[in-house]
């Protein structure tokens, strides 16, 4: 029932920003159940007991919520099931026997800071231009005062699925950062609390995306392909559509 | 790179079937007399230099996107296995330049010789009042050539996998995407850019194999 | 969720469920601008105890991160700074900013400094074992007390034993770990501590020697309507009483019959 598996791992090692890197190999026994983070204790276990530093690689709440955990497993983001963060693949659907190729993501706007760590910071900076609601909350009944059809809030509770993990970044040829953006506009300007600064946040969030370094968007769909939570290209459309709004019918401030 | 790109989507239907008219049996009357036509209206020649823009315009802006994006993707990976996309979709770049290359083979055929050299025969119909240049006898010609037909060919193999990511994509771009309209719009564009290139494709082919 | 995680059809499989702690509810404390007592110290998301205490799943923890930072905070934080207009900016040379540098530093050092051969995952788990087997859901007064005794142990190999590679002038998540784990092992002997000191059931906190006939929890109003915070000793810690007072409600037995 519980198998054990040999595998071996070529892991990207590199020391710091500075360092060019290259990969390792390792051997390493896991068992079926595990998670490929377990899997990865595993081995670091075993290299701090030969009193070798252990690979650094980010993870938090191991449940597929907090969008920490980052890694490119055999090319694909998050690795080869859909919709699954790299906390929830489990080592099942893998073979014994296998040679796993582990990559830190990939991007000029995410800099490696050490192994499979990289540096993420551009998505916080994107989300602080965005700024804040004006809306009262108030008490608990003022949150249905405005009613919202069913199929713009459903639409905008997807796209507040997204937990940041730069998957589709990772996935995208272009280094593209739009899939996120995107849905961090979505979630926000489809609703009528939020269209308030609708036209203020695309164009600041977008601005600051452009900052950052990320690349264009060309529609290729490997964002959306990798997407740990599902979140739809058509986020980017209505981005589009935000930003055409917000330059050429917002007003100046 | 949407705006343009429909614009020149836009372009091919009329290339198109101005074209069609070579597939006539008249001896090339209906085409020369349209070609004469084309390059005589002022109207026309307008919008020619606007089309040659929207040409240079989507190249070089295309180009240019290119090199950012493979700029801030930085490094690349070492295994890579890109799912749910398609393969047109991760080579536009690659596709537009074949395109470009394609684009200066076929005005250096027709459109140069036609409009600056002297090398076209006249001729003269009775429903025309002024005598044309025979461009029908130069198409002809030229697709008597197993080559050049062959460079068509695969011209038109590669324009049509840069329809299949284009034409969706622009609207994706331009914002317009609808839950009623986006999968409709995306068979119109697969439909189109098998439709067009096929059409275009068919003259070549007709000519190598019957009016040799 | 439940197959991908198992690998098993709950369909066509039936279901291995076991009971655990969720997870232990709690948090740091705020006022309703979700202020703690600290003045100017914000605490913010699943880490304060305003909507359900800290460490809850998935969608309720993400939520209350962006509801706390879109809707709440803005209207809040302004509130605390519009009197700070006036106050001059602090001097990070001071002796206060100075002597908090330094014992962290000195934490630090310590811990590099052990260089024993236990990683500080090895500790972590061996701690959670612990805290599992002797102040999970159900606990006795003689578990309790011999789990605080392991831990005391435990603690003291963690000092005597601990390996941290790398080096601490880098970015170095196995220093980082080792921090979190030292607290940790503070922490687990602080709630050993608490769960002995509260003779009654409450909660998510099952005394078995404080049951009723039928098996439920029984309270003990008369002497533990109360909060139980601790100031951290390592062989006394001290205890804060904070009386419960219900002026609207009174205080019943719940009761699922």
């Amino acid at each position: 029932m519980s198998a054990d598996m040999k595998l071996t791992l070529k892991v990207w090692r590199q020391k710091n920003n500075k360092d060019t890197g290259s990969f390792e190999t390792y051997q390493v026994n896991a068992n079926e159940h595990m998670s490929f983070l377990e899997m990865l204790d595993v081995l670091n276990e075993d290299l701090v007991r030969q009193k070798k530093e252990p690979v650094a690689f980010e993870h938090d709440c191991r449940e597929g919520i907090c969008g920490t955990c980052s890694m490119v497993i055999n090319g694909q983001p998050h690795g080869p099931m859909n919709a699954t963060t790299t906390c929830q693949l489990h080592m099942r659907h893998f073979k014994n026997g296998d040679i796993i190729v582990v990559e830190p993501f990939r991007a000029k706007a995410f800099p490696v800071i050490k192994d499979l760590v990289v540096d993420r910071s551009a998505f916080d900076r994107i989300i602080q231009a965005g700024g804040y609601i004006s809306v009262n909350t108030g008490q608990a009944p003022d949150g249905n005062a405005i009613p919202i059809e069913k199929n713009i809030a459903g639409k905008s509770f997807e796209a507040a699925a997204c937990i940041g993990c730069g998957a589709c970044v990772a996935a995208c040829p272009n280094g593209s950062a739009m899939l996120f953006t995107s849905a961090k506009v979505a979630h926000l300007g489809l609703l009528p609390q939020g269209k308030v600064e609708s036209d203020r946040r695309t164009k600041a969030m977008v601005a600051q995306m452009d900052k950052e370094g990320f690349g264009m968007c060309s529609n290729i769909g490997a964002c959306e392909a990798e997407c740990p939570k599902e979140i739809k290209l058509e986020n980017i459309a209505f981005l589009n559509r935000s930003y055409f709004k917000a330059v050429f019918g917002g007003v100046e401030e | 790179m949407s705006l343009t790109g429909l614009f020149l989507i836009l372009f091919l239907v009329i290339h198109l079937i101005g074209n069609l008219q070579l597939l006539k049996d008249d001896g090339g009357e209906a085409f020369n007399v349209y070609a004469y036509f084309m390059t005589h209206n002022p109207l026309i020649k307008f919008v020619s230099i606007g089309l040659y823009f929207f040409i240079i315009l989507h190249a070089v802006a295309g180009l240019w996107i290119a090199y950012q994006n493979k700029a801030a993707k930085g490094s690349r990976y070492a295994v890579s296995h890109r799912h749910g996309t398609s393969w047109a979709s991760n080579n536009m770049a690659l596709l537009g330049t074949l395109i470009l290359a394609f684009i200066f083979l076929h005005l250096g055929d027709f459109w140069y010789k036609m409009k600056f050299t002297d090398q076209l025969n006249m001729v003269s119909y009775e429903s025309h009042p002024v005598a044309v240049k025979d461009l029908y006898e130069r198409v002809a010609t030229a697709f008597s050539e197993l080559g050049i037909v062959i460079a068509y060919l695969m011209g038109m193999v590669v324009l049509g996998f840069h329809l299949w990511h284009g034409f969706q994509s622009a609207f994706q771009t331009l914002g317009l995407n609808h839950v009623k309209y986006t999968p409709l719009i995306k068979t119109v564009g697969k439909i189109y850019a098998v439709i067009i290139p096929a059409a275009f494709a068919l003259i070549p082919v007709y000519f190598y194999l019957f009016l040799r | 969720m439940y197959e991908k995680i198992t690998g098993e059809d709950p369909y066509k499989m039936p279901m291995k469920i076991y009971p655990a702690v969720h997870y232990t509810m709690g948090g740091v404390w705020v006022d309703y601008n979700l202020e703690t007592n600290v003045p100017g110290l914000f605490a913010t998301g699943e880490c304060n105890f305003s909507d359900h205490g800290a460490n809850r799943l998935g969608a309720s923890a993400l939520m209350q991160g962006l509801a706390d930072g879109y809707f709440v905070l803005p209207y809040t934080i302004g509130t605390f700074l519009s009197k700070e207009i006036t106050t001059p900016k602090f001097n990070p040379d001071s002796e206060e900013f100075i002597e908090a540098a330094k014992n962290v530093e000195n934490q630090i050092q310590r811990l590099m400094n052990i260089k024993g051969s236990q990683s500080a995952e090895s500790f972590h788990r061996r701690l959670g074992k612990i805290m599992w087997d002797y102040c999970g859901m159900a606990r006795n007064a003689e578990g309790l007390k011999k789990g605080r005794q392991m831990i005391r142990e435990l603690r003291e190999e963690f000092y005597k034993d601990l390996y941290v590679p790398g080096s601490d002038k880098e970015y170095n998540p196995e220093l980082e770990k080792a921090i979190r784990v030292a607290d940790f092992l503070e922490l687990g002997e602080l709630m050993m501590v608490d769960a002995l000191e509260r003779n009654e059931s409450c909660g998510g906190h099952f005394r078995e020697e404080y049951a009723t006939p039928e098996g439920e929890a029984m309270r003990d109003d008369a002497n533990y309507a109360c909060v139980f915070a601790w100031e951290w000793d390592e062989n006394n810690p001290k205890l804060y009483r904070e009386d419960l007072k219900f002026e609207n409600v009174e205080l019943k037995t719940r009761s699922y019959k």
